[in-house]
């Protein structure tokens, strides 16, 4: 075949994908939004700062470190394209940006490795200078050694809640408080699954019992209900504990998130069939135990099609390009498909532990107010989509997209998307698989109007 | 105007300079223009909608909400561009565009 491979993302699984694909032979194309490579997890910070990978990654600071040493090595024998957005499909290739300049890229297969963003609950005061992503209050600590805040509230569910309250602490900025929706209860029932990784769970009971004495209160089971603040930022958020009682918290700024979103709109360009995930509570391409998508030139890996962490990732990027290497009848051993799979299964029970242990919460998108802003693209309400439940009798995300417009803003539905699903849902009085999912449109990103088509 | 952002650490880079609406402002070599901006005041932009201030949201290039413009009505999105020095940048759109 003439035409290469392409890889989309250079995280663990794009990674991971591009060096076996290397080792059997084939010089694949890898196409990186990031200037540098690492993904999200083991972002890297800028060339010029100097802090040790231990402070940066932690507990994982050896796989970080593999992960990047081993992409370097393979940098002379791919065609790596960083700083390069994806942004659609067209018959001749794969459309990507950088800067002005329009590349369409044939390929023969692509691995698709995009990763997940935060999975966002809007709430009251949610567009205020001040909150952020827990994801983002991450990336500004590790790329950019930099707080959001002097005395930020970490708000929503999930491992990555504590994670990031903790390496605040550990860079010298106390959080005010870390709220979590999900009860003590509910964590429990979910343990069995999670200790499949015993190590993980100990190091989260550590961040937990660190942030404890050092002062910072951690609240379960709590409801959140509005964010304070003034034009020049965030003031506070008002919160219902688990005994329902109102409670404030003074804050300078926020970060929430519940736990993680697949990025799968190329895979959705790319025409994939897509399932409803009950375990994860949305949707996603269809995949085989390997990768294997309805198309049979495309093949997904890691979280932007399953969430189970960078740790499976790694393994299900290499698995994906196994499946590929197999699927043109070039040699792969049966053992290392196995071994892979069975790396993959460990996550994976430990990956519906979590699921089980923090739960998406979607009664609190039903219960937002309608004044609620919950496209911050275009500020359409929670009341806006409830509007065109109703009155306008949309039964489906997309007929609500048209006549309302959440998700048609520029991020696409990617921060409102699957909230405004269950703000449809809850109106409609359905499931909300019922509703369907925001369909998505090239360009994935929002082109310059001065871009071109370099050859 | 206090800022949003505060440094932690890697504070002994090399300065630089950036013109943000006009004014002057000091940044570090390796700053994204999200940081620059936001370690020296409380917003980044406007919301077209609403007029409201904004600051950005994900800091991962998905929610687009960060994007500024050059005097010279280049949008850039603040979160994945690293600052230069003598950048001039507007965090609303440049006049010509509202006539």
């Amino acid at each position: 075949m003439a035409e290469p491979v392409i890889v989309v993302g250079a995280g663990p699984a794009g990674t991971r994908a591009a060096q076996r694909l290397l080792q059997a032979g084939l010089r694949p194309v890898v196409i990186d939004e990031n200037e540098r490579q690492g993904g999200q997890i083991y972002r890297r910070q800028p060339e010029n700062f100097i802090r040790p990978a231990e402070k940066l990654y932690g507990t994982e600071a050896a796989r970080a470190r593999a992960l990047h040493a081993d992409f370097e090595s393979l940098r002379p024998h791919i065609d790596y394209r960083p700083g390069t957005t994806v942004w659609g499909v067209a018959d001749e290739g794969l459309l990507s940006v950088r800067g002005s300049a329009i590349t369409v890229q044939p390929f023969s297969a692509i691995i698709i490795a995009s990763g997940a963003t935060d999975r966002i609950m809007p709430l009251p005061g949610w567009t205020t200078p001040g909150v952020y992503s827990l994801g983002a209050s991450q990336i500004a600590l590790k790329a950019q050694a930099c707080a959001i805040g002097g005395t930020p509230v970490f708000m929503g569910t999930g491992p990555l809640l504590y994670l990031v309250a903790w390496q605040y602490l550990r860079a010298g900025v106390t959080p005010a408080a870390v709220l979590d929706t999900s009860s003590l209860a509910t964590r429990l029932r979910g343990l069995r699954g999670m200790m499949s990784r015993a190590r993980v769970v100990v190091n989260g009971v550590r961040y937990m019992a660190d942030l404890m004495r050092a002062g910072v209160k951690l609240h379960a089971g709590i409801t959140p209900q509005r964010i304070e603040g003034r034009e020049d930022g965030v003031t506070g958020v008002l919160w219902q504990d688990s005994r329902g009682r109102l409670r404030r918290t003074a804050c300078d700024a926020v970060g929430t998130g519940y736990g993680l979103r697949a990025e799968t709109q190329l895979a959705d360009l790319l025409k994939c069939d897509f399932m409803f995930d009950r375990r994860f509570t949305q949707w996603r391409p269809q995949v085989d135990l390997d990768g294997r998508t309805s198309r049979q030139d495309v093949y997904l890996a890691g979280d932007g099609v399953l969430l189970r962490g960078a740790d499976a990732a790694e393994a299900a990027g290499r698995l994906a390009a196994c499946a590929l290497l197999q699927d043109r009848t070039l040699p792969v051993a049966t053992d290392e498909i196995e071994g892979l799979r069975g790396v993959i299964a460990t996550m994976d029970r430990f990956a519906g532990g979590l699921a089980g242990a923090f739960p998406w919460p979607a009664h609190l998108a039903a219960a937002l107010p309608d004044e609620t802003v919950v496209c911050r693209c275009e500020n359409v309400t929670a009341g806006d989509i409830r509007h065109a439940a109703t009155a306008l009798d949309s039964p489906e995300i997309n007929r609500a997209k048209a006549l309302m417009r959440p998700g048609m803003g520029r991020c696409q539905g990617r921060m409102c998307g699957l909230a405004a699903a269950e703000i449809l849902a809850a109106a409609r009085g359905v499931p909300v698989e019922q509703v369907g999912r925001i369909r998505t449109a090239a360009p994935l990103k929002p082109l310059p109007l001065d871009c071109r088509i370099t050859p | 105007m206090t800022a949003l952002f505060r440094r932690v650490d890697e504070t002994g880079r090399r300065p630089v300079r950036l013109v943000v609406d006009g004014h002057e402002i000091g940044a570090l070599e390796g700053d994204t223009v999200l940081t620059a901006l936001l370690t020296n005041g409380p917003r980044l932009r406007q919301n077209e909608f609403d007029g409201k201030p904004r600051a950005g949201f994900c800091l991962m290039g998905a929610c687009q909400d960060c994007w500024v413009w050059t005097e010279g009505g280049e949008e850039i999105r603040a979160c994945s561009t690293e600052v230069r020095d003598g950048m001039r940048i507007m965090t609303r759109e440049v006049p010509w565009l509202n006539r």
